[in-house]
């Protein structure tokens, strides 16, 4: 523990020699510098930490970033962020508090979104300070309901703020949590042996009758196991779409809440994850991260582009044979609808089933022509009206029957 | 064995060439005697790096291979009941009491170890590789992290077994399922990724030297352009490395050179029908002269 763990370049610890609180103390600094930016570490592994330097050679920068690196990150994701985590720490002269600051609001989901694939951050922007989002000015997209698909991206940024409220996220938690309870409960085919069940596990019966000599002393049942399904919600909030973007984003939020295993996505010109940022324990930090997050909300929508991304990077990851993907969207594509056939052909291969939910289908002598919805409906398992947290709810016997 | 790169150097000697985020994670992992936790997508070698681990240190490599329905008695051990019950027959025969057969077939000759019992009873401590544990299901999870914390496993008729030796654990994973935080926190952790064009060049000189060095520029040229494609099954390392042998065997010198060739050696790397349709022999040819 008595090395030094000075780098060799000017960092922020080693400007004030005198001040120095020594190498543990720092490193505990390091710590909760990565803590803050959603690292689940502890004590312990602060020591290990400690102890991992202690077995290393020489205290190159590089060196000491890969020891800690393997000790701290514990996903992919983290993995990929540690370099940038370090050398903001060691190496940047004190930018710390700044690059800390900005992580906490926006780092996390852009890096994520960037490391997977180009374009898909691009909504998003740079981060702004968490206040600054009121100005929407001579709004280009203030209208409702308007069924043009609009080829830009909205630079003036809608605050979701505006949009969702406290209120009905709560109101949409116990929505969401019995819609989801809907889709989640299946049961396997398989059965899988248990303490508890119905049918008699025969195989193992007779193996374990072998050590009572033949004797079915014990009965081993089996039952069939819960495969609960993983819900995948990707959310259309592009300018067409934002009459109805409040009742959806209130059943995500919702949803993510009541369901820690759901997934959620928001679409318009580029596809952003704001699973993280749904996380977020404070609803009203949770908001603000939302916004940033959703920047050029309102602006034109690029579906088939934006699902054919998502199906070739995040779905990779986050979707197989029990997901439920579940896309709002008017299906009104402001580029060409090609792509969106294919995508979904593409997303179905991973064995997921599809739900697509449409505020236009519940009106009258509504037909799905938009070139977007002809191409998707043959991939579809479920396409149906939603325009209002009580539409979803009048969906459950539906979703249970999927 | 006190610093990564003297670690790379020797792995390196067993034909494994480790990214330094790697071999900086081994080298932690073998010092502090912490499991090793490698996530990345298939064939980059996960599972390869255990073996070169073990043919590296001189020791035994064992592999639990996990499964949806993965139990104790497939992974830890399992009483040979055929044997006890025919043991009991020949004790009755014999006229033997039935406490000296009792303590006869409860002894270790009527055990059957599976590898995580195997891996803490061995003399020298061997390396332990748990393949794809997002497989096995959450219940054996928890049950693997009170092993690996105690190393010691309690077996009733003969009472707790503790570690002769710990084994060097190593776990891989691909994203089947997400792995418990606990898991997680009490793994060290490393991320293997498709290696760069001068590593995978450096892993195709090790692996074939009997590859010409202009060949085996073109072959890590075209592979690495095909991952670039948009595949649904990109080539691993392990693919790389069939194309290579797949060329040598049909005698080729020139990717450029046998469009026909090439396109029979693609099977080797294109395993699905979209993909093979996505890649036309015109396009591999394409690719093939843009790596020359």
């Amino acid at each position: 523990m008595t090395r030094d763990l000075t780098l060799k370049r000017p960092s922020r610890a080693t400007r004030f020699a005198a001040r120095d609180p020594g190498p543990a103390a720092r490193l505990a600094g390091f710590m909760a510098h990565l803590r803050g930016a959603g690292f689940h570490l502890g004590v312990a592994e602060t020591g290990l930490a400690m102890d991992a330097l202690t077995t290393l050679d020489d205290m190159a920068p590089e060196t000491v970033c890969r020891a800690l690196k393997a000790v701290c990150a514990s996903d992919a994701d983290q993995f990929a962020r540690f370099d940038d985590m370090f050398n903001a720490f060691w190496l940047n002269n004190g930018r710390v508090r700044a690059r800390l600051a900005q992580s906490r609001s926006t780092g996390t989901d852009r890096q994520r979104a960037g490391r997977t694939g180009d374009g898909m951050a691009t909504g998003t922007g740079k981060a702004h300070a968490p206040d600054d989002g009121h100005d929407s000015g001579e709004s280009e997209s203030g209208g409702t309901g308007r069924l043009m698909a609009t080829g830009v991206a909205n630079l003036m940024r809608r605050d979701l703020r505006e949009l969702v409220s406290p209120d009905d996220i709560r109101h949409a938690e116990t929505l969401a949590a019995r819609l989801g309870a809907a889709i989640r409960d299946r049961r396997s085919r398989r059965r899988r042996a248990a303490r508890r069940g119905r049918g008699v596990d025969l195989r193992r019966t007779l193996r374990s009758a072998l050590s009572t000599g033949g004797e079915p002393l014990h009965l081993h049942r089996r039952t069939r196991p819960d495969r609960p399904v993983k819900l995948v919600v990707l959310c259309d909030v592009s300018g067409s779409m934002l009459a109805y973007t409040r009742p959806y984003l209130a059943f995500i939020t919702g949803l993510t809440r009541a369901d820690p295993t759901a997934d959620a996505y928001l679409f318009h010109t580029g596809l952003v994850r704001i699973t993280t940022a749904l996380h977020d324990d404070d609803p009203l930090r949770m908001l603000n991260r939302l916004s940033l997050l959703a920047e050029g909300v309102g602006g034109g929508s690029r579906i088939g582009a934006n699902l054919d991304l998502f199906a070739r990077s995040y779905a990779r990851r986050f979707v197989n044979g029990r997901s439920v993907v579940v896309i709002f969207s008017d299906g009104y594509d402001s580029a060409s609808p090609d792509q969106l056939g294919p995508a979904l052909a593409q997303l179905k291969k991973r064995g997921c089933r599809i739900i697509w939910l449409n505020p236009l289908k519940g009106w009258r002598d509504y037909a799905p022509i938009a070139g977007g919805m002809a191409a998707a409906l043959p991939h579809l398992d479920l396409f149906a009206p939603a325009t209002t947290l009580a539409d979803l709810a009048r969906l459950e016997p539906e979703l249970a029957r999927l | 064995m006190k610093n990564p790169q003297n670690l790379t150097d020797k792995l390196h000697a067993q034909g494994y060439v480790a990214h330094p985020d790697l071999a900086m994670a081994l080298h932690l992992a073998l010092t502090l005697g912490r499991p090793l936790l490698l996530e990345g997508a298939a064939g980059v070698g996960k599972t390869e790096i255990a073996r070169a681990l073990a043919a590296m240190l001189g020791t035994e490599l064992l592999r639990l291979q996990c499964y949806e329905g993965l139990d104790a008695a497939q992974a830890i051990y399992e009483w040979n009941y055929q044997r006890q019950l025919l043991s009991i027959r020949a004790a009755v025969e014999d006229g033997e009491s039935a406490r000296q057969a009792e303590s006869r077939i409860f002894s270790e000759d009527y055990l059957l170890e599976r590898p995580l019992l195997a891996a803490i009873r061995r003399e020298r401590p061997p390396v332990l590789l748990i393949d794809e544990i997002d497989r096995a299901d959450e219940e054996f999870e928890a049950y693997l992290l009170e092993v690996l914390s105690d190393f010691q496993i309690t077996i009733p008729e003969l009472g707790t077994i503790t570690a002769t030796s710990r084994p060097h654990v190593i776990l891989t994973a691909n994203g089947t399922r997400d792995l418990s935080d606990a898991l997680r926190r009490r793994c060290l952790y490393a991320y293997v990724d498709y290696p760069d064009r001068d590593t995978e060049l450096a892993i195709l000189t090790t692996r074939c030297p009997e590859i010409e060095a202009a060949l085996g520029r073109q072959i890590v040229g075209f592979v690495q352009a095909l991952r670039a494609e948009d595949l649904e099954k990109k080539p691993g390392i392990a693919e790389m490395l069939d194309f290579a042998a797949a060329l040598g065997g049909l005698g080729v010198n020139d990717l450029g050179a046998d469009p026909a060739a090439l396109a029979a050696a693609l099977a080797t790397l294109l395993k699905t029908q979209s993909d093979r349709a996505a890649i036309p022999p015109e396009v591999a040819a394409r690719l093939a002269g843009r790596a020359a």
